[in-house]
């Protein structure tokens, strides 16, 4: 079977360019234009490559990144005493103003946030509270794709970024994940691919990885920026809630 | 000050488990004045404050609410059962769009984030944390969306001009990276 549907993603071009922007840490008052175009559109040919969805955004701001960038080549013009706005501003803005967002809702999910900092009365005992834990992985895809980038060109450095899943099953590799997880709760996002006989495999198990990202059913960890990446599980508490003695004083049993 | 106000001002604050407010509160005993009933709030807070005990009187949503401190998180979370995380970055980051810029129709959050926003929108709808504030007038009749109560519940507000202002940003190397 193959893996009919593409993957969504829910970052957009504008995380893209953040993320660009933060590894080749650059200033965002002076962007160098032409390397970060090339970068950004390498990104869109992995995405593009890996059956990501390349929803029209990243296309129109490919657009945007190659008229600036031409823009910038031109030559100017002595004559021209006008005030010409940097190019650039076309994107600075918007980029600016996604930043400022990200910022605040950062600052949102530090708050103390209703059942899982703070609770309310009248929820009773072995009920199931959804929590609203705020879940923040710190990984973005763009993260996962440089990893991943890595792990395929050291298997083969050659490899030309025009390939599909088949004939693996990505489905399968969900499963085969999961079962591994079951096992080790944390696995080593490197350790994913160790077995893998081919760049195709690789991909069937990036593709299975998101999948269950997207399902709710793995979470994705870095412990530091630039550091390791781990997968783990997310578990679901049920086990009844039977009170230590601790609290059991003159409780019902 | 006059106790027995206090007491049953405590008492229905007790029992509601949802903010409240002090009109709320004077609806169900009118026969009291409502400066003295907001009076009677204040103190409570303040002797919530003092008493040091694992919960205390907030401020929320346009109401009040007895809410316990975070330090008993883990406690807490261990008697719950809680279920595992649901609000991820991209949904959290769409909800503050529309807290901050609203009223704002999808149309103007997708210019923010460059990505279709129209399963989290489902999603922030079913949780009950946006509404539905009307239609524009433009072609289409877009939907106008906004926060709810319970969206300031979740994120311990007192009301929306509490939002955490928003920060000038610097130019990225300003000393710090990432």
């Amino acid at each position: 079977m193959t893996f009919e549907a593409k993957l969504d993603i829910f970052e957009g071009p504008l995380d893209l360019l953040l993320h660009l922007i933060k590894i080749n840490e650059v200033d965002i008052s002076d962007i160098p234009i032409a390397k970060i175009t090339d970068q950004y559109l390498e990104y869109l040919d992995l995405m593009k490559a890996i059956d990501v969805n390349v929803a029209g955004d990243f296309l129109v701001m490919a657009s945007t990144l190659m008229y600036i960038k031409s823009k910038m080549l031109l030559p100017k013009n002595e004559d021209d005493l006008e005030d010409i706005e940097d190019p650039r501003e076309e994107i600075v803005r918007p980029l600016l103003e996604y930043m400022q967002l990200k910022d605040a809702s950062e600052e949102l999910s530090s708050r103390d946030i209703l059942n899982r900092d703070v609770f309310k009365r009248g929820v009773g005992l072995n009920k199931d509270v959804e929590a609203n834990a705020i879940n923040i992985t710190g990984v973005s895809i763009y993260q996962l794709m440089d990893a991943f980038k890595k792990i395929v060109q050291k298997k083969d450095p050659d490899v030309v970024l025009r390939f599909t899943a088949e004939p693996w099953s990505v489905k399968e590799k969900t499963v085969e994940i999961m079962n591994r997880l079951n096992m080790n709760k944390k696995i080593n996002f490197n350790n994913l691919f160790s077995k893998s006989s081919s760049v195709s495999e690789m991909i069937a198990i990036f593709l299975a990885m998101l999948d269950l990202v997207k399902k709710n059913l793995i979470i994705i960890l870095q412990e530091k920026p630039e550091g390791d990446i781990w997968i783990e599980a997310l578990v679901k508490k049920n086990k009844p809630v039977q009170p230590t003695t601790e609290y059991a004083e003159g409780t019902e049993s | 000050m006059n106790t027995s106000i206090k007491m049953i001002v405590e008492s229905l604050l007790f029992v509601a488990g949802e903010p409240i407010t002090a009109r709320q509160i004077h609806a169900m005993i009118p026969e009291k004045d409502l400066g003295e009933i907001k009076q009677a709030i204040e103190e409570l807070k303040e002797d919530y404050e003092k008493l040091n005990r694992s919960f205390i009187l907030k401020e929320v949503a346009n109401g009040y609410q007895f809410r316990t401190r975070p330090l008993y998180k883990p406690y807490i979370s261990n008697l719950l059962n809680a279920t595992p995380p649901k609000l991820t970055r991209a949904t959290l980051e769409t909800l503050t769009i529309i807290a901050y810029k609203q009223p704002i129709i999808r149309q103007e959050i997708e210019r923010f984030r460059g990505v279709d926003v129209g399963s989290i929108l489902k999603a922030l709808l079913e949780r009950g944390l946006i509404r539905i504030v009307g239609r524009k007038a433009l072609p289409g009749r877009p939907i106008i969306y906004g926060t709810t109560r319970k969206f300031l519940e979740l994120f311990d507000l007192k009301d929306l001009s509490c939002l955490p202002t928003l920060k000038e940003i610097k130019a990225l190397d300003d000393g710090e990276n990432g």
